[in-house]
């Protein structure tokens, strides 16, 4: 027994030391494959993920930038969130629900929330009744308030691989209109095939 | 002492041994708890990632600010629907559908092409990149030199930008332009290629009315 045991000591420390904790997410996101050997930065990233049907949601990975940026978002829309909805829109992993359904999403029960979030997405077109400069989309809007809140915060986009190019040439563009014109693609890792 | 010699046998003796060892099961039954817990709920592989830098949006960039490359170092990589990929070596006339080829994607595919890239001064800038790029790699391998990761990205760069060891020569410059059906897995292999070929300068383009008008000529599925 004491062999078998200490064998269970080496796997357990070894799967402690070299795993990293499964983020939930609401939708199921395939990766690509590529050659490029750069990992993720582990703190300041805001994450786009992208799923085959073209629903966006966002995740931050400090709980401090997630609360200003809704603050700044909610501030801009007119929406005020009571304390029990914004402490339920912090304990989600990914958040990506439209401003107009935001508050009856955050009324839910949060054992129904991971299935209600599947049905929504960041919208990409721009918010209706503004012209102009102020016509961003909530996407946008989004990504605006996250780097005000985290200056260093980089873009790390997680897209699924059989996502149609529309979509990506989509946030593409946007991110390029305000300018943002360094991001991360993230991928997985692939052998060079000779 | 007194239990040993009034009981020959030595039956107390035994059991006292018995007391030593301890019931080892519990314990391992929670290390598999455990091990099953973070085998479940962790993943392994840390994602790697791609960076990309895209060029602005701003219209009011002057026209001096872009940079000319010479047609023959140019390749244009188009990627349709249902994976399909075809390139225009040098310029894109849409006048003339024959300058459009089909190719596949992979080693055989689009990497031959841009390896094997002949440009009109008869020099082949992929593969001398590439070669420099191979003795980079056999000089960082080796564990003599040591050779830190700092300057090992130097060098990446500067062989990127043409600049070899014995020469300097001028790059290829590669185009992505995608279909809005092409999926998100075509331009990231298509970036790929250009990670493995060492392509410093590319770019991702909208298609415009030239491609769609040479694209639709070879009756290409967009």
């Amino acid at each position: 027994m004491t062999p078998m045991s200490d064998v269970m000591v080496l796997l357990l420390t070894f799967f402690m030391l070299t795993s990293t904790f499964v983020k939930q997410e609401p939708i199921k996101v395939n990766t690509p494959g590529s050659v490029t050997e750069i990992k993720v930065p582990e703190s300041n990233v805001i994450g786009v993920l992208v799923g085959n049907d073209g629903k966006v949601f966002m995740n931050m990975d400090k709980t401090t930038d997630v609360s200003a940026a809704l603050s700044d978002v909610t501030g801009q829309f007119g929406i005020s969130l009571t304390p029990q909805q914004q402490k339920k829109f912090l304990n989600d992993p990914n958040w990506g629900v439209p401003m107009n359904d935001l508050q009856s999403y955050l009324s839910l029960e949060t054992v129904k929330m991971p299935e209600a979030i599947k049905k929504y997405g960041i919208p990409l077109d721009s918010v209706k009744g503004k012209t102009g400069d102020a016509a961003m989309s909530e996407f946008q809007i989004w990504i605006k308030a996250a780097k005000n809140a985290n200056a260093d915060a980089k873009i790390a986009i997680k897209a699924d691989e059989n996502t149609p190019y529309k979509t990506i040439k989509k946030i593409m563009s946007e991110l390029q209109d305000m300018n943002e014109n360094r991001y991360y693609l993230i991928t997985q890792y692939k052998k060079v095939e000779d | 002492m007194e239990m040993m010699t009034t009981n020959g046998k030595g039956g107390k003796s035994k059991q006292k041994k018995m007391n030593v060892r301890v019931d080892f099961t519990p314990m391992v039954d929670m290390m598999m708890l455990l091990i099953t817990f973070f085998m479940l709920c962790t993943s392994l592989a840390k994602p790697q990632t791609m960076e990309l830098s895209m060029p602005s949006n701003d219209k009011n960039l002057q026209d001096q600010d872009k940079s000319v490359t010479k047609e023959s170092y140019t390749i244009t990589i188009y990627c349709a629907a249902d994976n399909q990929v075809y390139y225009v070596a040098g310029l894109v006339k849409p006048e003339d559908p024959t300058i459009l080829k089909k190719t596949t994607w992979g080693s055989k595919g689009i990497r031959s092409v841009l390896y094997n890239h002949v440009t009109d001064d008869g020099t082949y800038p992929v593969q001398d990149v590439m070669k420099a790029k191979a003795e980079l790699d056999k000089e960082k391998a080796d564990v003599t030199k040591k050779m830190p990761d700092s300057i090992y990205n130097v060098r990446l760069n500067q062989i990127k930008a043409g600049i070899l060891s014995d020469k300097k020569i001028t790059t290829m410059t590669v185009i992505i332009k995608a279909s809005d059906n092409a999926t998100y897995k075509n331009l990231v292999d298509a970036l790929d290629e250009m990670q493995i070929c060492s392509i410093g300068k590319y770019v991702i383009d909208k298609l415009n009315q030239d491609d769609f008008t040479l694209l639709k000529k070879n009756n290409v599925k967009l």
